[in-house]
C-alpha cells in the first residue's frame, strides 16, 4: 500500500532502516499494516520512553543546578562557547530535567552549586535523590564532566558536586575532564574547566559515527502473570499525599513491574492481594478461644490457622452466607431471628465486621475447621492506575485512601488499604496484577477533547490520562474537575497539575474543596457552574470520564450532567442525549 | 521624568521592568488573588504585593515535605502594618488582636521598626485581613517596596511634650511620603475603580518609584533607640528646654551585605547639617528625590541611598541638596547620645502620667502554657484607655496611664505574669533577633526560635562573671541582610548556613559604630567557647562604666570599624 513517509532527517531511523522500512510498508495490505503499526506501538510504549522525542536530544546536555543563578550564568556562558565552536548544547535545569532522559545522554556537562550544610540546590534535590535511588538507570553510554560551585568557608565544600561526579561514575559513564570544584570566586577557574571540556567534545564529537539509531526493541512475549498468578511487584515509594493537618489520608505508591513482562493502558486497573493485620486476627482468635497453632485441611491448601487467616481468608467484613453459615455452628435463637429479618439484619450489618458477629452470638462447641469453613476467600482490592507506562517504563503507580473508621465501640480499618498505607516492609513484594478495564479508555483519536471529573482518589486513572497525553503529544484539549477536603492539604498531586497546565498539557482545571468556606462546594457544583462552557465541549466531541466514589458522588454528578443538558436542549432530550453518549461510549465511569 | 526607552529599561533590573509594567502598582493582583488553583501570586505580582505591605512567603520547614507530597509549597503571607512612630490605640490593639487569631498564626510580631506584622495569613483571606485592619484606622501601604518604610521615632517617655511634637513630625513624613496610587484601595478595599481617563499621579516618586527601599527615623537625644545611623534619612531633635527647635539631617545609613561580596557592606549615615523644623518636610521630599533621580536602577545590590552618598560623596550631595532646596542647610548642633536600649517597669511622664515598658522577647506576641502574654495585653487593652507604643528594640509600652489607672493596670500585669518580664540579665534585656525561619524567605539560619536558648546559656556564663546587670548588646539575623540590626551590636551574630554564624564584636553601646567579624561560620560549641574568655576578661579588666563593645577592641579583639568600607577589611 501506500504511505507517505516524513523525510529521512524528521525520523530516526538511518538510511539503510528508512529504505527498508519504505520497501516494507509497500509490501502490505491495509489490514498488515494496521496491524504492525498497533503491535509496535504497544510493545515499544515502554522501551520507547528512555528515547522520548529523540530529535530534540542534543549532542551534549549542560545540567545545572542552582540556588542564587550563579551555576545558571555559567551554563549560559558554556553555552555560547560552545556554540562558538559549533557544538550544539542544550541547557536543562535540573528542576525541569525529566529523569528518563538520562538513559539516553551521550554527554552531560554538570554544573552544580552547593547549599545549608553540603545539600544540593533545592531543584537539584529530586534528580540527586532519584541519582542515588535504587532506580538509578546504567549509564554505560554517558560521557561526562562535573564543575561544582562552592564555599570553602563550608565544612562541606562542593560536596554535590562531588557527589554528581562519583555517582555519575559509579552508573557506568565515563569522565570526559576531571572535575574542578570552585569556591566564591569562581570565574576563572570555572572558565579554565569550559575551555579544556570543550576541547576534548570538539575531538570526541568529530571522530564519532553519526549512525545512532533506536535500538530495535525486543519484541517480549505476553506476560506470564495474571489474577490467578500475580506478580510480586517490589515496592519502590509509598508516600503520603496529604499535607500536616489533614483528616485524610491518601497513599501515593509506586511499585515495579520490572520483569514481569505486564504492560497496562491509561484506565486499566491494578489487583492487590492483602493479606489481614495481626491485631485484627490475634483479637479474633481470642474471641474465639483458638490459639491459632491448630492445623486444618482444606481441599486447595493446608496450614496452622493462623497463617490461613493471615492471608488465605476474609476475616472483617460480613457477608450474608458467612452469617448463615456460622448461624448453622451457632445455633443461636437472636441470631436465627435477625437473619430472618431483613431490616434488622441491614442494620446490625452495617459497621459490624466477623468479630462482632463472634462476640454478639457466641458459641463454645465450634472448632477452628469448622468456623473456617464459614469464611470466605481473601479477595484481591482493586485500584485504578495512576501512571502511563510511557512515562513510567516497569512501573505502576495507585492511589490509595487508607480506610479507617470506629464502629460500635471498635476501631476499624480497611484490608487492603491499609495492608498498602502501613503493613509493607523494606523491600517486600506485593502480590498485583492487572486488570484490563476497557470501559474507560481514552479516545482512540488524541485530538477528541476529553472531561475528566475525578474528586477524591477518582483523580487516580486521570494523572494517567494526563501523562499519557504528554507523552504522546495528544492534541485534544482536555478538562479536569477534582475536590476534596481542603486546599492547603488535600489537593491531590497539586504541583503536577500546575506544571501540565503551565506547559498547556492540561488545558483547564477546576477545584472544589467542600470544607474551606461555609456552605460546601462538590464537583457537580463546578459542572453546573461553568455548564455552558461544559455543554459547547460536550458537542464538540469532547468525551466525558467520571471516577471515585460511587456512593454519591457519581449519582450527583450525572444528575449534574443531565440537567447541564437540560438547560440547552431540554429536560426529555437530556435523558436520550446523555444516554447516546454512553452508547457512544464518550461518557465513561469508573466508580466504586 | 519617569519616562525612559525600551532599551534602557531592558538594561535595568528586572524589578524596574515590573514597576514599569505595573500601571502605578496594580499588575495582575486582582486576577492573582482569584486563582483558585494556587495559594500563590503570579511572580511579578510578589513583588508589586509588597508596595501594599504583603509578602507571599511560605512555611519552610514543610517545603522539603510537601515537595515530596507533590503539593505546592505552604504558601502564606506577612502583612506589615505601618505605625508611624510605633504609637496606637487601645482599640487599634484589641482590632490586631482580633485578627491576629481569627486569619493569621494566632501571634503578633513587633519589628525592629515599631511596626507590627501578622503572619501565616492564606491567599483566600488576604483580602478580608487587609479589608479588616483599615476598618480599625490603620494601613499596610508602602510598608515594603521600594518606598519609605515606617518612620521611626523615639517614644521615649521622659519628656513627653518634646516627644509628642517629633512624634508629630514623624506622622507628617510618613504622611507626606505615602504613595498617592488608588491602586491599593481598588485591590483590597473595593473602592471603584479609576475612571481610564484620569491617571495615577505620584508627585514625588513618578511611576518606578524609587531605586531601593528607603527609611527614615527621627531621634530625640541623648536616646538612639532608634538607631538613627542604620537609616537612609535621620533627624536629631535638637531642643532648648524642651522645646523643638529644628533637626540635624543624617544620610546615607544602611546595615545589608552579601555573604562573600565585599562590593557590599553596612554603613552608618553621616551628620551633614541642621534644618529649622518649619522645613523638616522639604528636606525629607528633596532627599528623597535626589535618591530617585541618582541611584542605581540597573544593580539592586548597589541600589541603596548609602551607595549613592558613598558614591558621590557628602559634599556632592550636601551641594545637590542645597541646590534643590534653593537655600543652605546650616552646620550641624551639638547633640549626645547615651544609650540605644529600653528602660523596663513603670517610668513617670509629663502631667500625672505613667508609662511601663514591657520586655518581649523579639517582639513575638503569643500565650505560652506558663506565659499568657497574648491575652495578658488584650485585657490590658480593654481597660486602657492612654495608649501603646512600640520601641524600636521589638519591646512595648503601655503609654500615658493616668496614676488613678496605674493599679488596675498593676494588676493585670500581675495577674497575667507580665510584671516580671523584665528582671532578666542585661544581655537578655538588650537582645534582639530577626525572624528567620520558618517565614523568611531569605534566611539561611534560625533567629528568634533559636536566640533565646542561646541566650540561656551565655546567661550562665554572664552570671559566673558578675555581669547579669550590665547591658551588653547582643542581636542575631539569619542572613546578612541585617533586619535585627546585628552589625551594629557589641556582640552580633549573622547565619550563614543551618547553625552556622559569623561572630562580629565591638559595636558602639548606642548605635555610633558598627562591629568587626571575630569568627567566621562557627556553630554553638566555637560560639560559646569563644566568647566565654572574652566575657571573662571584660568582666575582670574593663574600666568603671566602659562598654563591652568598646572594650574588645581596646584589649585587641577586634579592629575598630571607622568606616562602612573598611567593615570587610583585617579582623584585627
Ligand atoms: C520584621 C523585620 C525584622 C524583625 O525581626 O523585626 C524584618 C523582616 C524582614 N526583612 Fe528586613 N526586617 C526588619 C527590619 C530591617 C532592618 C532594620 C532597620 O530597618 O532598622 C534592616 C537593616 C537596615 C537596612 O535596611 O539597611 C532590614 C534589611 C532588610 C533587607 C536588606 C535591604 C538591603 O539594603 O539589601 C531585606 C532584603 C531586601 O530588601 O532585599 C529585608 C527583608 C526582610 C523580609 C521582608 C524578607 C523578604 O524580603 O522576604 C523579612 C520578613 C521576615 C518575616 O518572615 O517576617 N530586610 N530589615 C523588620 C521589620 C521592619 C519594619 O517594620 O519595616
Ligand atoms: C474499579 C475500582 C477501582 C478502585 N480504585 C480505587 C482507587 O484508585 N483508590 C482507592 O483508594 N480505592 C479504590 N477502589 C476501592 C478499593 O478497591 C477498596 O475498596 C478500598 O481500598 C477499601 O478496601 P479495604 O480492603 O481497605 O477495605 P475493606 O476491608 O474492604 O472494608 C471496606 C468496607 O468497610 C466498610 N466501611 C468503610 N468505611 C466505613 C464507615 N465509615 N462506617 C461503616 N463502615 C465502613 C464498608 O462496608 C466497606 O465496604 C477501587 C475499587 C474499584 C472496584
Ligand atoms: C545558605 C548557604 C549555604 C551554603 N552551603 C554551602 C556548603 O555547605 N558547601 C559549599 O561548598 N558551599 C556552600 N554555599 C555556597 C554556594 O554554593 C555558593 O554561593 C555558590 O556560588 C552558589 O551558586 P548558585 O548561585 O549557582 O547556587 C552556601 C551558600 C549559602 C547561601
Ligand atoms: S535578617 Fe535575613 S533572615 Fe532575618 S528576617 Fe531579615 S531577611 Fe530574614
Amino acid at each position: 500500500m501506500q504511505i507517505l513517509l516524513p523525510e529521512r532527517s524528521q525520523t530516526p531511523l538511518s538510511d539503510d532502516q528508512y529504505h527498508l522500512l519504505q520497501q516494507f510498508i509497500a509490501a502490505l495490505s491495509p489490514e498488515q499494516a494496521a496491524w504492525v503499526g498497533g503491535y509496535l506501538t504497544g510493545q515499544v510504549a515502554k522501551d520507547l520512553i528512555s528515547i522520548p522525542d529523540v530529535s530534540s536530544i542534543a549532542d551534549i546536555t549542560i545540567l545545572v543546578g542552582s540556588q542564587t543563578g550563579n551555576s545558571e550564568a555559567l551554563a549560559e556562558q558554556m553555552h555560547r562557547l560552545a556554540a562558538g565552536r559549533g557544538l550544539k548544547t542544550i541547557v536543562k535545569k535540573m528542576g525541569d530535567y525529566k529523569f528518563q532522559q538520562l538513559k539516553a545522554e551521550k554527554h552531560l556537562l554538570v554544573i552544580v552549586s552547593t547549599y545549608g550544610e553540603g545539600e544540593p540546590p533545592d531543584n537539584a534535590r529530586e534528580l540527586v535523590e532519584h541519582l542515588f535511588s535504587k532506580r538509578a538507570p546504567s549509564l554505560q553510554q554517558m560521557q561526562f564532566a562535573v564543575l561544582g560551585l562552592g564555599d570553602s568557608s563550608y565544612e562541606f565544600f562542593c560536596k554535590t558536586g562531588v557527589d554528581f561526579d562519583h555517582r555519575l561514575e559509579e552508573l557506568g559513564a565515563t569522565r570526559i575532564h576531571p572535575r574542578v570544584d570552585c569556591d566564591v570566586d569562581y570565574e576563572s577557574s570555572a572558565e579554565a574547566w569550559m575551555h579544556a571540556v570543550l576541547n576534548e567534545l570538539s575531538i570526541r564529537l568529530e571522530t564519532k559515527s553519526q549512525a545512532t539509531g533506536l535500538s530495535i526493541p525486543s519484541l517480549t512475549s505476553p506476560s506470564a502473570y495474571s489474577r490467578t498468578h500475580p506478580f510480586p511487584a517490589l515496592l519502590l515509594e509509598n508516600i503520603v499525599l496529604n499535607g500536616r493537618g489533614s483528616l485524610k489520608e491518601t497513599h501515593h505508591l509506586e511499585l515495579s513491574l520490572e520483569g514481569s513482562g505486564l504492560t497496562y493502558e491509561p484506565g486499566d486497573v491494578l489487583g492487590v492481594y492483602p493479606t489481614n493485620a495481626p491485631d485484627v486476627i490475634d483479637a479474633l482468635l481470642q474471641m474465639l478461644h483458638f490459639n491459632g497453632t491448630e492445623w486444618i485441611t482444606l481441599d486447595d491448601e493446608d496450614g496452622f490457622l493462623y497463617n490461613l487467616l493471615f492471608s488465605y481468608y476474609e476475616i472483617t467484613t460480613i457477608t450474608r452466607p458467612v452469617m448463615q453459615k456460622y448461624a448453622l455452628l451457632a445455633n443461636n435463637r437472636k441470631l436465627d431471628q435477625l437473619l430472618h429479618d431483613k431490616h434488622k439484619l441491614n442494620d446490625y450489618l452495617h459497621g459490624r465486621e466477623i468479630i462482632d458477629l463472634v462476640a454478639d452470638f457466641p458459641s463454645d462447641h465450634v472448632s477452628p475447621q469448622a468456623f473456617v469453613n464459614c469464611l470466605r476467600k481473601l479477595p484481591p482490592r482493586l485500584y485504578s492506575i495512576a501512571s502511563s507506562l510511557k512515562q513510567h517504563p516497569d512501573e505502576v503507580h495507585i492511589t490509595v485512601a487508607a480506610v479507617r473508621y470506629q464502629s460500635h465501640d471498635r476501631d476499624r480499618k480497611g484490608v487492603g488499604s491499609t495492608f498498602l498505607a502501613e503493613r509493607i516492609g523494606e523491600d517486600a513484594t506485593i502480590p498485583v496484577y492487572i486488570d484490563r478495564n476497557n470501559n474507560f479508555k481514552l479516545p482512540a483519536d488524541p485530538a477528541t477533547p476529553i472531561i475528566m471529573i475525578g474528586p477524591g482518589t477518582g483523580i487516580a486513572p486521570f494523572r494517567a490520562f494526563v501523562e499519557e497525553h504528554e507523552a504522546v503529544g495528544a492534541s485534544g484539549k482536555n478538562w479536569l474537575f477534582f475536590g476534596d477536603q481542603h486546599f492547603e492539604t488535600d489537593f491531590l498531586y497539586q504541583a503536577e497539575w500546575l506544571r501540565y497546565l503551565k506547559s498547556g498539557v492540561l488545558t483547564r482545571m477546576n477545584v472544589a474543596f467542600s470544607r474551606d468556606q461555609e456552605q460546601k462546594i462538590y464537583v457537580q457544583h463546578l459542572m453546573a457552574e461553568h455548564g455552558k462552557e461544559l455543554y459547547v465541549w460536550l458537542q464538540d466531541g469532547a468525551h466525558i470520564y467520571v471516577c471515585g466514589d460511587g456512593k454519591r458522588m457519581a449519582h450527583d454528578v450525572h444528575a449534574a450532567l443531565l440537567n447541564i443538558v437540560a438547560a440547552e436542549i431540554g429536560a426529555d432530550n437530556a435523558e436520550e442525549y446523555v444516554a447516546n453518549l454512553q452508547k457512544a461510549r464518550r461518557y465513561q465511569r469508573d466508580v466504586y | 521624568m519617569t519616562y525612559i526607552t525600551p532599551e534602557e529599561l531592558a538594561k535595568r533590573a528586572e524589578v524596574e521592568r515590573i514597576k514599569d509594567a505595573s500601571n502605578y502598582l496594580r499588575g495582575t493582583m486582582v486576577k492573582s488573588l482569584q486563582d483558585p488553583l494556587t495559594g500563590a501570586l503570579a511572580e511579578d505580582d510578589t513583588q508589586l504585593s509588597k508596595y501594599h505591605g504583603i509578602y507571599q512567603q511560605d512555611d519552610r520547614d514543610l517545603r522539603d515535605e510537601r515537595r515530596r507530597q507533590k503539593l505546592e509549597p505552604r504558601y502564606q503571607f506577612m502583612v506589615r502594618i505601618r505605625l508611624p512612630g510605633g504609637v496606637c490605640s487601645p482599640t487599634q490593639w484589641l482590632e490586631v488582636d482580633r485578627i491576629a487569631n481569627t486569619w493569621c498564626n494566632h501571634t503578633i510580631r513587633l519589628t525592629s521598626r515599631q511596626a507590627f506584622q501578622l503572619h501565616g495569613v492564606v491567599k483566600r483571606n488576604l483580602k478580608k485581613t487587609v479589608a479588616e485592619i483599615n476598618a480599625a484606622l490603620l494601613d499596610t501601604i508602602a510598608a515594603c517596596g521600594d518606598v519609605n518604610r515606617n518612620v521611626m521615632c523615639n517614644p521615649n517617655p521622659h519628656q513627653s511634650r518634646l516627644h509628642a511634637e517629633v512624634y508629630e513630625y514623624a506622622r507628617r513624613i510618613s504622611e507626606h511620603l505615602t504613595p498617592r496610587t488608588t491602586a491599593y484601595h481598588e485591590i483590597w478595599l473595593d473602592e471603584e475603580l479609576l475612571s481610564s481617563s484620569r491617571q495615577d499621579e505620584e508627585p514625588i516618586y513618578g511611576k518606578h518609584y524609587l531605586p531601593r527601599k528607603f527609611k527614615i527615623a527621627l531621634a530625640v537625644p541623648p536616646s538612639n533607640d532608634v538607631d538613627l545611623f542604620a537609616n537612609d534619612l535621620g533627624f536629631i531633635a535638637i531642643a532648648e528646654d524642651n522645646h523643638l527647635l529644628g533637626f540635624n539631617i543624617t544620610v546615607g545609613g544602611g546595615l545589608s551585605m552579601t555573604h562573600g561580596d565585599t562590593e557590599t557592606y553596612p554603613r552608618l549615615a553621616d551628620v551633614i547639617g541642621y534644618c529649622p523644623k518649619n522645613k523638616t518636610l522639604q528636606v525629607a521630599e528633596e532627599v528623597v528625590k535626589i535618591q530617585r533621580d541618582k541611584g542605581d536602577r540597573v544593580n539592586r545590590k548597589h541600589a541603596r541611598f548609602k551607595y549613592t552618598i558613598e558614591d558621590r560623596g557628602v559634599e556632592w550631595f550636601k551641594f545637590e541638596l542645597n541646590r534643590r532646596l534653593g537655600w543652605d542647610i546650616e552646620p550641624p548642633r551639638p547633640f549626645i547620645f547615651e544609650h540605644s536600649g529600653d528602660r523596663y517597669g513603670w517610668v513617670e511622664g509629663a502631667n500625672d502620667t505613667w508609662h511601663y515598658t514591657l520586655f518581649i522577647q523579639n517582639g513575638r506576641i503569643l500565650d505560652t502554657e506558663d506565659y499568657p502574654m497574648m491575652t495578658g495585653l488584650r485585657e490590658i487593652a480593654k481597660v486602657h484607655d492612654g495608649d501603646f507604643r512600640l520601641t524600636a528594640n521589638q519591646n512595648l509600652i503601655i503609654g500615658q496611664v493616668g496614676s488613678k489607672r496605674k493599679p488596675a493596670i498593676d494588676a493585670l500585669l500581675k495577674k497575667y505574669r507580665l510584671a516580671n518580664s523584665y528582671p532578666q540579665t542585661g544581655l537578655r534585656l538588650n537582645s534582639m533577633a530577626c525572624v528567620a525561619f520558618p517565614t523568611c524567605g531569605l534566611a539561611m539560619a534560625e533567629s528568634e526560635r533559636y536566640f533565646p536558648s542561646l541566650i540561656d546559656k551565655l546567661d550562665v556564663i554572664v552570671k559566673q562573671a558578675g555581669l547579669e546587670n550590665d547591658p551588653i548588646l547582643i542581636r542575631m539575623t539569619g542572613c546578612p541582610n541585617g533586619c535585627a540590626r546585628s552589625v551594629l551590636a557589641e556582640i552580633g551574630f549573622v547565619g550563614k548556613a543551618p547553625g552556622k554564624y559569623n561572630l562580629y564584636l565591638g559595636g558602639g553601646f548606642y548605635g555610633q559604630r558598627l562591629n568587626k567579624l571575630y569568627r567566621e561560620n562557627i556553630g554553638e560549641e566555637q560560639i560559646l567557647s569563644e566568647l566565654t574568655p572574652i566575657i571573662q576578661h571584660y568582666a575582670r579588666e574593663r574600666k568603671p562604666g566602659e562598654r563591652f563593645g568598646d572594650f574588645v577592641i581596646k584589649a585587641g579583639y577586634v579592629k575598630e570599624v571607622l568606616t562602612g568600607k573598611d567593615f570587610h577589611s583585617a579582623t584585627r
